[in-house]
């Protein structure tokens, strides 16, 4: 249902902002459109292999040792290594996903999985050294590092609380 | 010789930054996992992860390309210039805020956000509102998880993480605004670093 709403939702944004290109002329439109195919198209073999791999990783992952490691029980510890395996999956949008998803298949629990992707997003160090470092700052992108170390914690932290 | 570069090493080199390696990654796991799966457990057990999984990826395709659209339209309707406008010097928390909503719908790969944020840096934005910007576009993307997360976690998964991850951003924004980090990374230091 809420799946439903949500393609619903999208649909309408899309076609507002279509109407606004379009009466900004038909290249703006036009334009937009190519754009769209073209990430599309560059979008679709990623998913497909990224989707159908967690589906045999997590059928291939030891359940024991990710419900040790990983699950209910896991607690802080579980956390760290979350965090750390979070930290060193490569960046790229498909990577850390594709584990987690089968990582939450195989039984670890979902606070330990938001910890994962939460540090995936901030401190991917392979992102790190692919863009953030060579486009900005030094010290800048050491600030940010620094602030974000405690976040992944916070969100496995939440996660429990808001779970009850 | 300047004008033929094109030495045997210098082309590997050039080939292997054009490689994606995050994608190389997945795909030698996927395909491993999958080798492996139909080796030991037979073809049926194989047959009915990947009907299940190839259901899944149908299922989504909707969503990517809507999102794709959207993500292109709102690239063309809104130009860069406007954005940099509004995160101005002394912006305050309301900097924070707005930095971290712009970052949270701003359509973009990582070739284009680092440099952004430097740019927003140059025109007045503090380390606080660059940290915001950045940290809002890695955590709360809405291009993001509509294209990549949902399609892996599904939907309630990626709402439950937006709902606990939404603050995020402005916290680590004060956090990199406190008077400590001005060793590290001092006030108008960062307006020198041009893009």
């Amino acid at each position: 249902m809420i799946v439903l709403f949500f393609t619903i939702l999208l649909a309408g944004i899309a076609s507002v902002l279509s109407w606004m290109a379009y009466r900004r002329g038909g290249a703006t439109f036009s334009k937009a459109l190519n754009d769209a195919r073209g990430q599309f198209m560059h979008l679709l073999p990623r998913l497909l292999i990224g989707i159908l791999g967690s589906g045999f990783l997590a059928h291939l992952m030891p359940k024991e040792t990710v419900l040790a490691w990983f699950g209910p029980n896991s607690g802080i510890s579980g956390t760290m290594l979350a965090t750390l395996a979070g930290a060193l999956t490569p960046g790229g949008p498909v990577v850390g996903y594709a584990l987690g998803a089968a990582a939450i298949k195989a039984g670890a629990d979902l606070s330990q999985v938001m910890a994962y992707v939460t540090a995936w997003s901030l401190l991917t160090f392979n992102r790190m050294i692919t863009w953030e470092i060579p486009s900005m700052p030094g010290r800048l992108v050491l600030v940010r590092v620094i602030v974000s170390l405690p976040f992944p914690f916070l969100a496995a932290w939440l996660t429990v609380l808001f779970r009850g | 010789m300047s004008s033929a570069p094109q030495t045997s090493k210098g082309r590997l080199i050039a080939y292997l930054k054009r490689v994606d390696w995050g994608l190389l990654i997945v795909a030698s796991l996927s395909f491993g996992a999958a080798l492996h799966v139909l080796l030991h457990e037979g073809l049926q057990v194989w047959t009915e992860i990947f009907a299940d999984d190839f259901w899944l990826f149908l299922s989504i395709l909707p969503k990517v390309a809507l999102g794709c659209l959207i993500g292109s339209l709102v690239r063309l309707l809104i130009a860069r210039e406007t954005i940099e406008r509004f995160i101005g010097e002394g912006s305050g928390l309301m900097g924070l805020l707005l930095a971290g909503l712009i970052g949270m719908l701003f359509p973009a790969g990582p070739f284009t956000i680092f440099p952004l944020a430097v740019v927003l840096m140059a025109s007045g934005a503090d380390r606080g509102a660059a940290i915001a910007f950045i940290s809002a576009w890695l955590l709360v993307g809405v291009n993001r998880a509509i294209i990549w997360e949902m399609p892996f976690f599904g939907t309630g998964f990626v709402l439950f993480r937006f709902l606990i991850s939404l603050p995020m951003p402005i916290l680590l924004g004060l956090f990199a605004r406190l008077p400590v980090f001005d060793r590290i990374c001092p006030p108008g230091s960062l307006r020198e670093d041009e893009p």
